[in-house]
């Protein structure tokens, strides 16, 4: 069924700290890699190894350059960008095939690869760019929030998270359920001032992101500064010689 | 958006068949024996052809018939049984005109009006799209609707009437252009908003996430065919509008009726290649692209 449930019983989710994130790539690899090898058909690659590569990810990394106003120096922010498993996915609800779904029991949404007939509507329905259709398979693919891990009582308990959680060495990446106000996600958003992209796309994401700190004010002299000798402005000695004479030169 | 001509095309021709089958459908021309054979296998060339066309851009077309599960929310779903609907009221229809010389009036109306509805839910898939800020105003289902109305009479022969609703068509169409190119602008989403960092300052996409391209990047973000857009669009009014309607305004001959309808098709293939090249998803800002 195509239509959103009125409510889930959780809203599993990730916490992204763009303070934290040092912008390695490391989830980006983790997810690849986890994703091909296990639920569903595997993320391809075109020509991998020739000029003109592309290939499915289901997890990416942009880079920011944020210019604050006035003359404060210009931040760089990673940002990771995966699906936000939406409360009101639009993803969901133009699928003509039943295909996408968002599941009552913990709000993930999800892809049946075998009812999916690639059409592509639901990657255009989708305004932060979640969904790739694989060229190899010809069907939709997305993040499963490692569906396939995080209730898998066959992996030691420390490995039931998402595998772009569990491989952060920088620790930007949490999860948990957002739909529990007690929660350690929870309280991390209400901390750190967690906040929703394109929040006028009226999709109610449930991933949250936590904003950069702000910066220390670094004083440009130190106090005592004015209270120096200044600085020879004129060379003098040898230098002096050598500054006069390469001038007649 | 890529303008892929699979759904070009599909669009194009399924809008002016099912067009024509709404005139059909009518009464208008009101044709029975061979010349309604001839006028039924143009509307269904056209709008069969164009469905067939738009299962060449699915990944996995041999599931098609899943589409027809999800009428309940899908547009998309919506159009399959509108679509299939139609063609088989009017090929009942077809069947009694042509081969029993009888006309099943409640029969043509219904189809006709099945007809415009697959016209409409196949805008409405387009329409929906608020990622897309261009295609998500009540314009986009009025213009489908009054380009497939005036194709449609311009092929059925509705010479008075095809005057008027090309007019109507070439207004609805210039209309949409206005109104499109501020869309983006208004629907208050930028890199700011994409990026949640607008509070800090101004947003720079600085490294895109890889070195090469991607799905995203080569469906969404289409920026070649818009340097000439504003050429283009006096071209496609040109050849949908203006040269049809001179045409048809000169004494009637047959021959300048097939010149009206081929420079119709024409303009209406470059408008909508507009309609895909021109239309800027959101996703594209993440990239700093529009």
């Amino acid at each position: 069924m195509t239509t959103l449930p009125a409510k889930t019983e959780k809203k599993l989710g990730l916490v992204i700290d763009l303070d934290t994130c040092v912008g390695c790539h490391a989830c980006v690899i983790s997810c690849k890699g986890w994703n091909t090898e296990n639920y569903g058909a595997p993320l391809s690659d075109q020509n991998a190894y020739g000029a003109d590569n592309s290939g499915t990810f289901l997890n990416r990394v942009h880079s920011y350059e944020v210019q604050p106003a006035g003359d404060a120096a210009a931040q760089l922010i990673h940002f990771p960008k995966s699906c936000l498993h939406c409360e009101d996915a639009p993803c969901v609800t133009v699928c003509p095939t039943g295909a996408s779904y968002k599941r009552v029991e913990d709000g993930i949404v999800l892809v049946n690869e075998y009812n999916c007939i690639g059409c592509g509507l639901c990657a255009w329905a989708c305004p932060y760019g979640a969904r790739e259709l694989d060229q190899a398979e010809g069907v939709m693919k997305k993040c499963t929030l490692c569906v396939d891990r995080i209730y898998n009582e066959n992996l030691p308990e420390e490995d039931r998270q998402p595998a772009c959680v569990r491989t952060c060495p920088a620790g930007a990446r949490h999860f948990g359920d957002l739909g529990d106000e007690n929660s350690d996600v929870s309280k991390l958003v209400a901390e750190r001032g967690g906040m929703d992209l394109m929040p006028e796309q009226g999709t109610k994401p449930v991933n949250k992101y936590l904003p950069p700190r702000p910066k220390d004010e670094m004083p440009e002299f130190d106090v005592l500064a004015p209270f120096l000798e200044p600085v020879a402005e004129e060379p003098k000695g040898f230098l002096g010689w050598l500054d006069k004479t390469l001038e007649k030169l | 958006m890529h303008p892929a001509p699979s759904v070009i095309f599909f669009t194009t021709f399924s809008g002016l068949g099912f067009g024509l089958l709404f005139f059909l459908g009518l009464g208008y021309p009101s044709v029975t024996g061979w010349t309604a054979f001839a006028f039924f296998v143009i509307a269904y060339l056209m709008a069969v052809g164009g469905l067939m066309a738009s299962t060449f851009h699915l990944g996995r077309p041999e599931r098609a018939l899943k589409a027809f599960t999800q009428w309940r929310s899908s547009w998309l779903s919506r159009e399959a049984w509108c679509a299939v609907g139609a063609l088989v009221l009017m090929g009942l229809y077809g069947l009694g005109l042509v081969f029993f010389d009888a006309r099943w009036t409640a029969l043509g109306l219904l189809g006709a009006l099945l007809s415009m509805a697959t016209v409409f839910t196949t805008s409405m898939i387009y329409t929906q799209l608020k990622t897309i800020p261009r295609w998500n105003m009540k314009l986009t289902p009025l213009k489908f609707l009054s380009l497939s109305l005036a194709g449609g009479a311009l092929l059925a022969g509705q010479v008075s009437v095809a005057l008027v609703l090309l007019v109507i068509a070439g207004l609805v169409q210039l209309y949409t252009w206005v109104e499109g190119d501020k869309a983006l602008k208004a629907s208050g989403t930028d890199m700011a908003t994409a990026t949640g960092l607008g509070g800090i300052g101004a947003v720079r996409a600085f490294e895109p996430p890889h070195t090469g391209t991607n799905y995203l990047l080569k469906e969404f973000v289409h920026v070649i065919g818009r340097k000439h857009s504003q050429k283009l669009r006096i071209i496609a009014l040109g050849l949908m509008t203006v040269a049809p309607v001179t045409l048809l305004a000169l004494p009637f001959s047959h021959v300048l009726g097939v010149l009206a309808i081929i420079s119709h098709i024409t303009g209406v293939l470059t408008a909508r290649w507009l309609f895909f090249a021109e239309a800027e998803h959101v996703v594209g800002l993440y990239y700093g692209k529009r």
